[in-house]
């Protein structure tokens, strides 16, 4: 992993190396001695600062995918919102995705800011047990980029993991962005030691998807992350006229429950591709209450079985039984 | 590396899954197909599509003097590719890689394939306004761009991070060659009933207020993709078809824009 700072001059050997501080192009750097001293090498600070931050973090779940716009965010959020339905479970959501992130959109809280206090940042309040956390909160307006190289995200990232005063929660979901880069390295990095739970990955059924998805899930073992499971989204699309169904992206090599058969990864359900979703997360609000008898939030309630399952949490339904 | 080249062509999206490779490849096969020589380089690392978009998986990068020969799709060498996916040594294998190599890599992809002479080479990147594309943005800076192409769709959370990307593009200063939107509407094949699956007019919208040229909305048809997924042009394949006349649209107006 790469511990070269931004600024750093031409061939940095990077802090953490074992030549740090002595190679030549360290000559005339302002941080020669520091480097030398050895003090670069430890473990990152950050990562005890993690730790300690989510000890009362019950589970810390991942939602992952190596293509953009499946739905990663749209998941992320209808996890989070079946989860809540629970008034006795406490829900965190952090938006890892630095350059577009989606969250506050689709929880409804697009005009928020974040106020710090001494305990740390106060996330975004949705409902009494759901809170969430983005960088789009700190932009002052919806047209500005982030435009940073990946250092600089990390340490946003860093900052989001050990500066947030959650409380204590139950599940704490965080939405990544597309790929297998910085900020999945970085979370992977700094939850490691947190007692990260695992990964939920996330795609849609045709085969350019999948390709990406694969290579998160390489990801995922190279990483050594477990990967609870697969959900695919945008399925079938049930037309709103004739309820004939449509694959509007063919699954042409089997779809993700073949793919999650191959990889021996579980396979967590499927939702189908509902325009009411999208709307609903375009205009924040919740697609499982105005219609509980959706298609979406069937499949979704067996999805989260599925997942507090893998997770070894007992359900209430389960007690019963 | 980029002296032979007449025109650059940038795709841009702040959102994934928008269909940049789509519309890139389409774009690269279309141009081919008037006679124009064409690259299609793909910097999108972690993730590289166009390989298999345009059924070149398995192939292999080849080192000359000059540098790295691209990838044919055919023997009149009309179309060359370069991208991340011919350098994997397998299709699940994972790019786990921090930006400073990212960086590395684009830079080698900028300025170290030999495309020769060409018409147009068409950038395709990933999402986000991050390494690779500042990175790209940085190396073209010595050569004559013409512009980006920014492809969305048309509902708030995919406007809302390709607002981002045209945030980016002023501040990086390059010109935005329009706007496409894309996955508009969907004719439902069994009853003709047009669904906004995505929402709609998004992408307009966008257009108006940032002030750029708007060059179309290219519907949401199963049968594009699958197309897509073959390595045929849609403008061929499904002549006729409401995506491919959108397609078509969006090409004639961004050479007029030329």
């Amino acid at each position: 992993m790469s511990d070269v700072p931004e600024n750093a001059a031409e061939h940095c050997p990077g802090t953490a190396s074992d030549s740090a501080g002595k190679a030549s192009a360290c000559a005339g750097c302002p941080n020669q001695t520091i480097c030398a001293s050895g003090a670069t090498k430890g473990p990152d600070p950050g990562v005890a600062l993690v730790q300690e931050r989510l000890e009362n973090v019950k589970h810390k779940i991942l939602v992952l995918s190596g293509k953009g716009g499946v739905g990663k965010s749209t998941v992320t959020t209808l996890l989070a919102r079946g989860l809540a339905k629970d008034p006795n479970k406490n829900i965190g959501v952090v938006d890892l995705d630095i350059c577009g992130p989606s969250i506050p959109r689709m929880m409804g809280v697009l005009n928020e800011s974040v106020h710090s206090s001494n305990a740390g940042w106060s996330p975004i309040f949705v409902n009494d047990n759901l809170s969430v956390m983005s960088v789009g909160f700190m932009l002052e307006s919806p047209d500005d980029a982030v435009i940073w190289r990946g250092p600089k995200k990390n340490g946003m990232i860093r900052q989001f993991l050990s500066e947030v005063d959650w409380g204590s929660l139950d599940f704490l979901l965080l939405d990544t962005p597309p790929g297998t880069s910085d900020e999945h390295l970085s979370a992977v990095q700094y939850l490691k030691d947190a007692n990260l739970t695992g990964a939920v990955v996330v795609t849609t059924p045709q085969e350019v998807a999948l390709l990406d998805v694969r290579k998160e899930i390489d990801f995922c073992r190279k990483t050594g992350i477990k990967v609870l499971g697969v959900i695919e989204n945008m399925a079938t699309f049930i037309c709103p006229k004739c309820t004939k169904p449509t694959d509007m992206f063919p699954a042409n090599s089997g779809g993700a429950e073949k793919m999650a058969d191959e990889l021996k990864v579980p396979f967590l359900g499927s939702l189908p591709l509902d325009p009411r979703v999208g709307r609903a997360c375009d205009q924040g609000e919740s697609a499982l209450e105005d219609d509980s008898e959706s298609p979406t939030t069937k499949v979704l309630d067996a999805v989260i079985k599925a997942l507090l399952n893998v997770c070894g949490v007992v359900t209430v339904d389960d007690e019963k039984d | 590396m980029l002296d032979g080249v007449k025109h650059i062509i940038l795709i841009l999206s702040g959102k994934g899954g928008v269909g940049k490779s789509t519309v890139s490849t389409q774009l690269a096969l279309a141009l081919k197909d008037k006679g124009f020589k064409v690259g299609l380089l793909d910097i999108d690392l972690c993730g590289p599509s166009v390989p298999y978009l345009l059924q070149l998986e398995n192939k292999e990068i080849l080192q000359c003097p000059e540098g790295w020969v691209p990838v044919y799709t055919d023997a009149e060498q009309k179309l060359a590719v370069m991208s991340m996916g011919f350098i994997l040594p397998n299709r699940n294998n994972a790019v786990v890689w921090r930006g400073p190599r990212k960086t590395a890599m684009i830079q080698q992809f900028v300025n170290n394939v030999c495309w020769g002479e060409l018409d147009y080479l068409i950038i395709d990147t990933p999402p986000g306004t991050s390494d690779e594309h500042i990175t790209v943005m940085e190396n073209l800076k010595t050569v004559k761009c013409d512009g980006a192409l920014i492809v969305t769709t048309p509902q708030a959370v995919a406007i809302e991070d390709v607002r981002k990307e045209v945030t980016f593009c002023k501040k990086t200063g390059i010109p935005i060659l329009g706007i496409v939107e894309n996955m508009s509407g969907f004719v439902c094949p069994h009853c003709t009933e047009c669904t906004n699956v995505f929402a709609s007019g998004g992408g307009k919208s966008l257009a108006d207020t940032a002030k750029v040229p708007f060059l179309g909305s290219i519907p949401l048809d199963p049968r594009l993709g699958q197309c897509s997924q073959k390595g045929e042009s849609c403008l061929i394949a499904l002549k006729d078809s409401p995506a491919s006349v959108a397609i078509q649209g969006v090409i004639t107006k961004l050479l007029d824009g030329n």
